[in-house]
């Protein structure tokens, strides 16, 4: 009997009994659909996750250079530079912090000015209240202009400021022309408690007219390992020593990130594993009870010249198929699970190709695993014994 | 220890049909020993019409199967067309049954789901025959016992003396050497049995070798030859017109 025919005859006999197919079938959709949706929102968590570290700075890329007389790197360079290699750096700021006594008229107080490019706000995901961020012209210009935390706003102006006022940083005049938003509580040494003002300004002000430190962002929290790579080939390029910069990012923490929520997923992908064995046994059960029931049939197919193969392919086909329709059903109602979840749970979830085919592939194994024992005791069945059961 | 008869009706080919050689069938029932076939010579050359009688517990059911492939002697030769089938096991036997025997049962043994066509091109599915031949095989069969208007209707759909005229045409399908019938009209009315064997008469008349195994006297006596079993012994071999003034078997 050619393969096609046990096909056939088994599509027939999964059709005969729809209703008990259909509930066989229901390990099987429940056990692949767990699986997929079980990993899908995992992976969903993770993105979340990672997503909320590249809002801290995942992304980020610190690099500390100590310039010497005869080697140094130039701001305008390093701009070049991170505009050449745009595929998966998205933008360069100096940094120079330090801390400055700050006052307005008789009230002062000291906090931690740091000197920035104009990306600044959109690398640090910051953003204002009101006015502007620090420009280029101003940095071009080495205009006097600062923005100011909601800390300093409340410290120096008991909260009452406008752009257009002024302050003065060690002794310097300068204006305000823009207020951060509220990042952290507000409180001394918080995000809050900072001014932000051009770095040619603060390079002046510390006295130094070289950038020592920048803060470089890459387009994803993936890309950073490759930018630090290139990075480091550049600064080496001109600095020609190795301990005259210093390049740190997160990748640490991230791969720390990627490990534990891909242990996690595994071990759901595990819970929900067992299902899809529980499934395997209710499939071998009703292959069990279907050989029993049937035994008259084996015995005339039997009697007429059906073979051993011919009787054992029929039956491990009709587990096969049962699983395998059983999985596929899954795969779709652990797709559009995933969906709705993700949705009600505001992530974007969305089922990896590989726990499809895992899925899938593992329902077949099952089917054909879990039809071998039922199918191969219809095929020893004696046909004269199964002829006479009724 | 020859008690076959050469059949005026049988042609003179030296190798019979059947050939059943001092077969012994042992059943162990717990500590005591079963003689189903206690040593029985038979012979049934192409083209006889042989009803196997006897009582319930008399053999007749073991050496159906035996002669039916569907089981092996303890000991003893059964050769079949010249092919020792006594020896044989499982998928051997299944393709001596595919090829040589056809089937009829007392039950019809059809398969409830699949429809009358289906049913008669099993044999020739198992035997790996492409579909368009046994499609047109089986609507031959059909035709042959009068229900190729039928082929689609599901056993269910016909009455026991239609299902009955179906199993024939599933046995003949095939074109067999054998056909062996277990008590063909046990589950018919006296009508329609008749019928069956008014049919079975005339594929024999065709050339087609017929064993029929029955407990009715009344079924034995269209056979041409009547074999006897008793205590798994042959106790009878004789044409049916001897059979007929029998009165003890």
């Amino acid at each position: 009997m050619k393969i096609s025919q046990a096909f056939k005859l088994a599509i027939r006999s999964i059709l005969g009994s729809k209703m008990r197919s259909f509930l066989t079938m229901l390990g099987m959709i429940i056990g692949v659909g767990s699986v997929i949706t079980l990993v899908g929102l995992m992976q969903g968590v993770t993105n979340y996750i990672i997503s909320t570290f590249a809002d801290l700075g995942t992304n980020m890329i610190s690099v500390n250079v100590t310039n010497t007389d005869t080697r140094k790197v130039d701001v305008d360079e390093m701009y070049a530079f991170v505009k050449e290699n745009s595929a998966i750096l998205e933008g360069v700021t100096p940094q120079v912090s330090s801390r400055y006594t700050v006052k307005n008229g008789s009230t002062s107080m000291s906090t931690t000015v740091t000197g920035v490019g104009e990306d600044y706000l959109s690398i640090h995901n910051l953003e204002l209240s009101s006015g502007r961020f620090i420009r280029y012209a101003d940095i071009k210009n080495r205009y006097p202009a600062c923005v100011i935390g909601t800390y300093v706003a409340q410290e120096l102006f008991e909260g009452k400021v406008s752009i257009g006022d002024t302050l003065k940083i060690n002794g310097q005049v300068y204006e305000i022309v823009g207020i951060q938003a509220e990042e952290g509580d507000s409180k001394e040494n918080s995000t809050d408690d900072c001014i932000y003002i051009p770095y040619t300004n603060a390079a002046r002000l510390s006295g130094s007219a070289d950038i020592a430190s920048y803060v470089i962002a890459a387009k994803d929290a993936d890309d950073v390992k490759a930018a630090e790579k290139i990075l480091d080939n550049y600064l080496y390029g001109i600095m020609k020593n190795e301990d005259l910069y210093y390049i740190s990012s997160m990748t640490l923490l991230l791969e720390t990130i990627h490990s534990t929520t891909s242990m996690l997923s595994s071990i759901l992908g595990g819970i929900a594993g067992i299902s899809l064995l529980v499934a395997g046994i209710g499939i071998m059960n009703i292959m069990l009870v279907s050989v029993v029931e049937r035994t008259k049939e084996i015995g005339i197919r039997k009697a007429i010249g059906a073979k051993k193969k011919d009787i054992m392919s029929q039956f491990v086909i009709e587990a096969a198929l049962i699983s395998c329709i059983g999985g596929t059903l899954g795969i779709i109602f652990g797709y559009l699970l995933t969906r709705i979840l993700g949705n009600a749970f505001g992530i974007e979830a969305a089922p990896s190709v590989n726990s499809i085919f895992m899925a899938f592939g593992i329902s077949a194994a099952i089917g054909i695993g879990f039809g071998y024992m039922p199918a191969n005791k219809a095929a020893k069945l004696n046909p004269i014994d199964a002829l006479r059961s009724e | 220890m020859n008690t076959r008869r050469t059949d005026t009706m049988a042609d003179n080919r030296e190798v019979p049909l059947i050939q059943l050689i001092d077969i012994q069938k042992i059943y162990q029932m717990g500590d005591t020993e079963v003689r189903a076939n206690d040593g029985i010579n038979l012979s049934i050359r192409e083209g006889e019409f042989v009803a196997i009688v006897g009582k319930s517990g008399s053999g007749k059911s073991t050496i159906m199967n035996i002669i039916g492939a569907l089981d092996t002697p303890t000991a003893g030769q059964y050769i079949l067309k010249e092919q020792d089938v006594s020896k044989m096991k499982g998928d051997a036997l299944a393709e001596v049954r595919n090829h040589l025997i056809g089937f009829i049962f007392q039950q019809y043994n059809l398969l409830s789901k699949q429809n009358l066509i289906e049913n008669v091109e099993l044999p020739l599915l198992y035997a790996g025959m492409g579909k368009k031949q046994r499609r047109s095989l089986a609507m031959e069969a059909l035709r042959k016992v009068g229900l190729e208007d039928k082929w689609k209707n599901y056993p269910n759909q016909l009455s026991g003396g239609q299902q009955q005229r179906g199993a024939v045409a599933r046995a003949l399908a095939g074109n067999p050497s054998l056909i062996l019938a277990d008590e063909p009209t046990g589950a018919l009315d006296s009508k329609t049995s008749g019928e069956l064997l008014d049919f079975l008469q005339q594929l024999n008349a065709n050339g087609n070798t017929i064993v029929l195994i029955t407990h009715d006297r009344n079924v034995a006596e269209r056979a041409r030859r009547v074999v006897g079993l008793q205590d798994g012994k042959i106790i009878f071999d004789e044409s049916v017109e001897e059979y007929r003034k029998q009165v003890l078997v």
